[in-house]
């Protein structure tokens, strides 16, 4: 396979969904089977990609594949202010690697959606939702500039809200679709803004041509703070998609819409496109905006994981504990453990997926009962269910032996390591805090869902273990959950593929003077030259080659180094064993703890709860944030909304009543002048016309004799007057 | 014995006009309008043969004057046709009633 050849399939593998969509979404209504060719695509695209990602992770491993075209220029080319807008796509490893977890887990949920959504009125239409969604999310992850990446940014929010909104007829799920695009607009104005920066300064929306430019100290209007604040403009975005802090509202609600959705979208792969997003952007950041980053992703995950630990919701658990373990990608972009964010990326959406299923299992054999407290005893009933279940759980726990222990250990080395070299301690005890805390209420989850006995006999003897579509995709994600497909050694990700070969931490871009010093390698003497060498081949190869494909040389430096100093990799490995044995005992406190409240029932759980009841209810209330924001922000709106249809319905409107009334009144007054003085007048003219005919009338007698006695006194008085004698 | 002049003949054919006029104006019936019209045409002709006996203007005076009568008496001819068709039209020849030059 030669580079055109990938690109080609990369395109094509990009619109597949969207002729899965428009085929669904057309034929729908008179083909009930039509589902299945989107399922099909999926299927046979899902292999392509197979097949793209082992070519390119082991051919093309440092070389990065772009294709661009332009598809508008404003201006004449070269003049001021003149500039050309590049479409195009880069598969680079972190793309082909979401092209991947996208994929898998899209036909995964489009084959267990065949048997969850079975019987619903609008089946069609829901697979047609789920190829849109595929298609906005390939184009997140394939695109080579920025604002692409925000068309198909809006896409996804749109899929987001059609399939958080699919059983509109409810209206909780049709208002949670609606908050989940408001929200999202409110972080898509902050990267509108960042984008809008970037463009007014570079002309271009092309990351590399932007990155190559930076290099070079060109930096947006010559301030570090501009390029801090791009950076969390930007960022902003990923708040909104991610759903951080203070953004998350959304996500909890978006559990209103089907359970494969949710794991599909609110799981594994759109709120991970914000995470995707900072990885992007990873080399403008300075220091302030990471720590910003590190600071909201910390928070994040910590509001989260308080709130899941109170949660009776089956599918509000996953979703606060999504939000928490989002929270830590974001903590480790942050922290500058690029690589491990991405790692945890990637584990996290098998695992979350698998446990997103899961719980879609467990609804759909106990007719549609989403109340943990209803549940329990179902491991006997639901075997691959519950040994699934429990593998992704132990995975998102960070045991040994799993993906989660891998990435979640390595990421929470990071923040360690980020602790001892900049003195903010703060962020690994938040790091370590939450592993203990998501141990806790995982695994409360399980207990109470899956041991102990059924509490709710009725709807126990109706659950069943689910058919083969829905069992396999869980098997599969669960098999993905564990270490060996990431690294051969499974206390260490650093010694596997995944970190060592393939996703390697690019080289910052921001002056050296507003970067972390351990992000500044300055051992290498060589790299300030090789830096601008680098940019100045990249920035000509964007400008001159844009209408084929071509391979960026420049490029495979930004994924092919280690860029960190020296003492960043020592602080590392420093920090390796500490956080290894760290989260290993606060994951095995926050298991224990949780076998000791719900297992053994040493503990009443509930009686705990009354005597701290303050915080119990701060927490199950999800710390008051929905009513803060409807106290604040709603309450405020519909004030101002108020006020303004006041001042629309006074002053607008009696203007408008004001300016018609005179018109009225004008125009009365013209009408009386018409009728009275034009028409008048008219009239006068027509009686006068009249007046005189009917005078000369009386000449015209018709006689002849007349006529004649007429001509002669005529002829007597011309005689008279004229006088020619 | 009152030397008779030209005046003399004018006046004469400016009565003869005149009386002519009047008719042509006054009379009801067509063929009487017809025969003032005569009059005129012979005051005409006596003006021509004064003129041309009193002003040495050779005999065109008179050829003229013949010339007249011959028209005079075409000028009777068609008349009297039209008169006629008249009457069948509207069963008489009173020129008061025919009013019909009005529409």
């Amino acid at each position: 396979m030669n580079e055109s050849l990938l690109i080609n399939i990369s395109i094509a593998l990009l619109f597949l969904p969207l002729l899965g969509f428009a085929t669904v979404i057309f034929l729908g209504k008179k083909v009930p089977k039509i589902y299945l060719f989107e399922v099909f695509i999926v299927g046979i695209a899902l292999i392509a990609t197979m097949a793209l990602m082992f070519v390119k992770l082991a051919y093309y491993q440092s070389h990065d594949i772009i294709m661009a075209f332009n598809w508008f220029s404003i201006g004449i080319a070269g003049m001021k202010d003149s500039f050309t807008v590049e479409l195009g796509i880069k598969l680079d490893n972190l793309a082909v690697i979401m092209l991947f977890v996208v994929y898998l887990i899209s036909f995964l949920v489009h084959l267990y959606s065949i048997e969850y959504m079975r019987g619903d009125k609008r089946y069609n239409r829901y697979f047609a939702y789920l190829g849109i969604f595929t298609f906005s999310m390939l184009g997140i992850v394939l695109t080579h500039n920025i604002l692409m990446m925000y068309i198909f940014w809006e896409l996804v929010g749109l899929s987001s809200y059609l399939l958080i909104g699919f059983w509109f007829e409810k209206k909780s799920a049709s208002d949670a679709g609606k908050k989940a695009f408001l929200v999202n607009r409110v972080g898509d104005i902050g990267m509108f803004i960042g984008i809008m920066i970037l463009f007014t300064h570079y002309k271009t929306f092309t990351f590399d041509t932007i990155f190559a430019q930076m290099a070079l100290g060109n930096i947006p209007f010559n301030s570090t703070w501009v390029l801090t604040a791009t950076g969390i403009l930007i960022f902003m975005g990923a708040v909104g998609k991610s759903a951080q802090f203070p953004l998350h509202v959304w996500l909890p609600d978006a559990m209103e819409g089907p359970t494969p959705v949710s794991a599909l979208i609110h799981a594994a792969t759109m709120v991970a496109a914000g995470v995707y997003l900072l990885t992007k952007i990873f080399v403008m950041l300075t220091a302030d905006a990471m720590l910003t980053i590190a600071v909201i992703g910390g928070i994040t995950s910590f509001v989260a994981a308080t709130i899941a630990i109170t949660q009776n919701d089956i599918k509000k658990v996953l979703a606060y504990s999504t939000v928490s373990q989002l929270g830590y990608m974001v903590l480790s972009i942050g922290v500058g453990a690029y690589a491990f964010a991405f790692f945890h990326l990637v584990t996290h959406a098998f695992f979350k997926a698998c446990l997103f299923l899961g719980s879609g299992s467990v609804i759909h054999s106990m007719h549609h009962e989403q109340d943990i407290r209803e549940m329990g005893g179902l491991r006997k009933k639901m075997p691959i269910t519950y040994y699934t279940f429990l593998v992704a759980t132990l995975a998102i726990s960070g045991i040994p032996l799993t993906s989660g222990f891998l990435s979640k250990d390595s990421l929470l080395a990071g923040t360690l390591a980020f602790g001892k070299l900049t003195g903010h301690w703060l962020l690994p005890a938040i790091g370590f805090l939450v592993a203990a805390l998501t141990a806790f209420y995982m695994f409360r989850l399980v207990i109470l869902t899956f041991h102990g006995k059924p509490k709710n006999q009725h709807k126990f003897d109706h659950a069943h273990e689910s058919p083969f579509v829905m069992a396999a995709p869980l098997v599969v994600l669960a098999t993905l959950s564990i270490f060996f497909f990431y690294t051969p050694n499974p206390l260490s990700a650093g010694d596997g593929w995944f970190i060592s070969d393939w996703v390697k931490t690019p080289h910052t871009v921001v002056p050296a003077s507003a970067a972390f010093d351990f992000m500044v390698d300055h051992s290498a003497a060589h790299s300030a030259k090789a830096i601008n060498n680098d940019a100045h081949s990249a920035t000509n190869s964007s400008e001159a080659v844009t209408n084929k494909s071509h391979s960026s040389e420049a490029n495979s430096s930004a994924h092919g180094e280690i860029t960190h100093s020296e003492l960043y990799t020592e602080t590392m490995h420093w920090a390796h064993y500490p956080a290894m044995f760290a989260s290993l005992i606060v994951a095995g406190l926050g298991i224990l703890l949780a076998f000791v409240f719900y297992q053994w029932r040493k503990v009443d759980a509930d009686k705990l709860a009354e005597s701290i009841k303050p915080i119990y209810k701060f927490s199950l209330n999800k710390w008051y944030i929905d009513e803060i924001y409807n106290a604040t922000v709603i309450a405020g709106t519909l004030v101002l909304a108020r006020f303004l249809s006041l001042f629309d319905g006074k002053v607008v409107d009696g203007a408008v009543n004001g300016a018609g009334h005179t018109t009225k009144f004008i125009s009365r007054l013209g009408g009386w002048f018409d009728t009275f003085v034009v028409d008048g007048f008219v009239n006068f003219t027509a009686f006068v016309s009249g007046f005189i005919g009917l005078s000369f009338r009386r000449l015209q007698t018709g006689k002849v004799q007349t006529y004649l006695v007429l001509v002669i006194f005529s002829v007597i008085i011309i005689l008279l007057v004229i006088r020619p004698f | 014995m009152i030397n008779v002049g030209l005046n003399h003949f004018l006046i004469v054919s400016g009565i003869l006009f005149s009386l002519g006029l009047y008719a042509v104006v006054t009379r009801k019936n067509a063929v009487m309008v017809l025969m003032g019209i005569e009059l005129i045409l012979n005051a005409a002709n006596i003006n021509f043969i004064a003129f041309s006996k009193f002003g040495n203007l050779g005999l065109t005076g008179q050829v003229t004057a013949l010339f007249v009568i011959v028209l005079a008496a075409a000028e009777a001819a068609i008349a009297l046709a039209i008169v006629l068709n008249i009457y069948k039209t509207f069963n008489n020849v009173n020129v008061d009633e025919i009013d019909h030059l009005k529409d």
